[in-house]
């Protein structure tokens, strides 16, 4: 059973209802965004033909699914059958936004509602420095001691690294924030246990933010190049983005402009399938108005 | 002797009165000192030494830093482009975010007009690097250049992607295309935190319109998530080279779209040195941690 409480609206000027006006103009934005996407979709279904006609069309006149049959010719090419690269995709992305989902709220709770305890801040100010250095360089470091642990070209060694993610404990440590203490403290004073009061008090108050960062985990480990391509050997290790790319020609070199174009649209669907599911969750009103923050 | 006593004794009432707390920690603060912090520790130090991945790492003191500031002038071409890059798409990016978002919680199909606006975030740079070089092809092929000789603007296409004038606005174009992402959920999410109680409380105490009730009650209320956007916009401007580098190439025709990562990603993954690439990092994250930490005061409680 879903409890739903109902607000009056007349008291808010933000809430009034929009003007035709604005759903006009935030419509057209919003067509305007989807433009590159949609020219996304119509080329992959564009035949060679028309993908170097003049003057150039915006929509596919004759689709066809040939770039798609080309994408898969190519891929079978390789060693490894497409099926495990998908797998290899899918089970390091949902493994790592599962495990670190939970290891960074749990990290974030002492953080937003203890203020008081030793070492809180210094660690959270430490915590945030590191998200402002590149990545870039510290894969070079991370590598090294991914390869001293022993833990290059398996699923360790593309999970574990990923799972203490600054950002994600930045993210859940500002939502948990504005939980009121009154709920923790009624919790306790009703028996709960820390560990209850987190999973059963703060959690679920803080849904849309652990969607959120469900939804943004995914999307990165999901289209993350960089990692499995130096900390994986294997061609059975690696994973989709990787393996597109080698279709590609690389990133820059166009060879095959039709199996290219499919497999952007195949790359980016899975994530676009996730949002559609979750949105709604990030978008839900929390259910603890009744109490004055 | 008794302040070693003293500080046992901290440490002993924190841990009887913290302990389960700093256990819910354990998980994170181990993988974090091994995977993040031991990376950046090792990081700033090859900052000064010369590596080059194959040999061990030679101590070399402040040379890297010389080299970068007085005879690397592609560097200061990089700083240039970034900060130029980062003034614009930063603050502009943020303001977009949230007033969309602001708008977006207004309205009804909220749902399809959030997917409109946050697709543009989740496709992977190299999968859309293909449209991009469509759309702004240099010759009459692109559907840039063919709308806008349709229109009369032009007479001769223009080259994007070629001309040093327009590759940093191309850059900029897309990157604002591809901001509205996580900062803009988590607005949308802060957005609903925020007590109705609030909004009727500020009706009785004369709140007439809406910019006003933005600015004396969401706004305040909203702060974690405004800083977190904050912080993101900062740290995302600064790191920008996905972007350049797919579009533009590396490196760009008369290094127009060269950026710091674009330097670093140079040095450290094509040319392997490594303590070169460690020095270019250390002053990136000196550029941004002194913006990160303006932005944290600007944002923190009073």
């Amino acid at each position: 059973m879903k409890l739903r409480i109902i607000r009056p609206r007349v008291g808010s000027k933000a809430l009034r209802r929009a003007t035709p006006l604005e759903y006009f103009l935030i419509t057209l934005l919003a067509t305007f965004t989807l433009l590159p996407i949609v020219y996304m979709v119509s080329t992959a279904f564009k035949p060679l033909e028309e993908m170097f006609l003049y003057p150039p069309r915006f929509f596919v006149r004759h689709p066809t699914v040939r770039n798609f049959a080309e994408l898969l010719l190519a891929i079978d090419a390789l060693s490894v059958p497409f099926v495990r690269y998908a797998f290899n995709s899918l089970f390091v992305t949902v493994v790592t936004v599962g495990a670190g989902v939970i290891v960074s709220s749990m990290a974030a709770y002492p953080l937003a509602k203890y203020p008081r305890m030793p070492g809180g801040k210094l660690f959270f100010s430490i915590v945030i420095s590191t998200l402002m250095f590149a990545p870039e360089v510290t894969q070079i470091p991370r590598y090294l001691i991914v390869d001293r642990l022993g833990l290059i070209d398996t699923y360790a060694g593309l999970i574990v690294p990923a799972l203490a993610g600054s950002y994600g404990l930045f993210l859940m440590k500002q939502f948990m924030e504005q939980v009121p203490v009154e709920l923790i403290e009624a919790a306790k004073i009703d028996g709960a246990s820390e560990l209850g009061v987190f999973w059963k008090v703060v959690m679920p108050l803080v849904r849309p933010a652990w969607i959120t960062l469900i939804i943004f985990a995914f999307i990165g480990t999901w289209n993350d190049f960089f990692t499995p391509l130096i900390f994986t050997r294997s061609e059975q290790m690696k994973t989709l983005p990787l393996v597109m790319s080698e279709i590609g020609g690389g990133p820059g070199v166009v060879a095959r402009w039709g199996a290219v174009a499919a497999a952007s649209l195949v790359v980016t669907l899975p994530t676009l399938i996730l949002f559609l599911l979750l949105q709604r969750f990030v978008m839900e009103t929390m259910s603890y108005s009744g109490i004055k923050a | 002797m008794s302040a070693l006593t003293r500080r046992w004794q901290t440490i002993r009432y924190a841990w009887h009165e913290y302990h389960t707390l700093y256990l819910f920690m354990l998980p994170f603060i181990v993988l974090f000192l091994v995977f993040v912090i031991a990376p950046v520790a090792t990081a700033v130090y090859l900052s000064f030494t010369y590596f080059n991945v194959l040999e061990p790492p030679r101590w070399i003191g402040l040379s890297n830093y010389r080299l970068l500031f007085v005879e690397d002038d592609i560097f200061l071409i990089a700083v240039k482009n970034t900060l130029l890059f980062s003034v614009i798409t930063g603050p502009l990016g943020y303001a977009i975010s949230f007033t969309l978002a602001w708008f977006i919680n207004r309205l009804r199909f909220r749902q399809g007009y959030t997917l409109a606006f946050y697709t543009p975030s989740i496709t992977s740079s190299i999968a859309m690097s293909v449209i991009w070089l469509y759309l702004f092809a240099n010759d009459r092929y692109g559907v840039l250049n063919y709308l806008l000789i349709e229109i009369g603007l032009i007479s001769e296409p223009v080259a994007w992607l070629r001309e040093q004038s327009t590759i940093l606005p191309v850059i900029i174009v897309i990157s604002l295309w591809m901001s509205m992402g996580t900062s803009f959920l988590v607005f949308l999410a802060g957005l609903q935190d925020v007590p109705h109680e609030l909004y009727e409380a500020g009706m009785v105490d004369g709140i007439r319109s809406a910019l006003q009730e933005v600015f004396y009650i969401t706004l305040p209320v909203m702060r974690p998530q405004l800083l977190f956007g904050a912080v993101m916009a900062i740290v995302n401007s600064f790191a920008v080279f996905q972007v350049a580098a797919q579009v533009a190439g590396l490196p760009s025709p008369l290094y127009a779209g060269h950026t710091i990562v674009a330097h670093l990603y140079d040095y450290g993954f094509i040319r392997f040195e490594m303590g070169y690439a460690a020095a270019i990092a250390v002053v990136l994250f000196i550029f941004t941690f002194v913006l990160g930490r303006g932005a944290m005061r600007l944002f923190s409680e009073k």
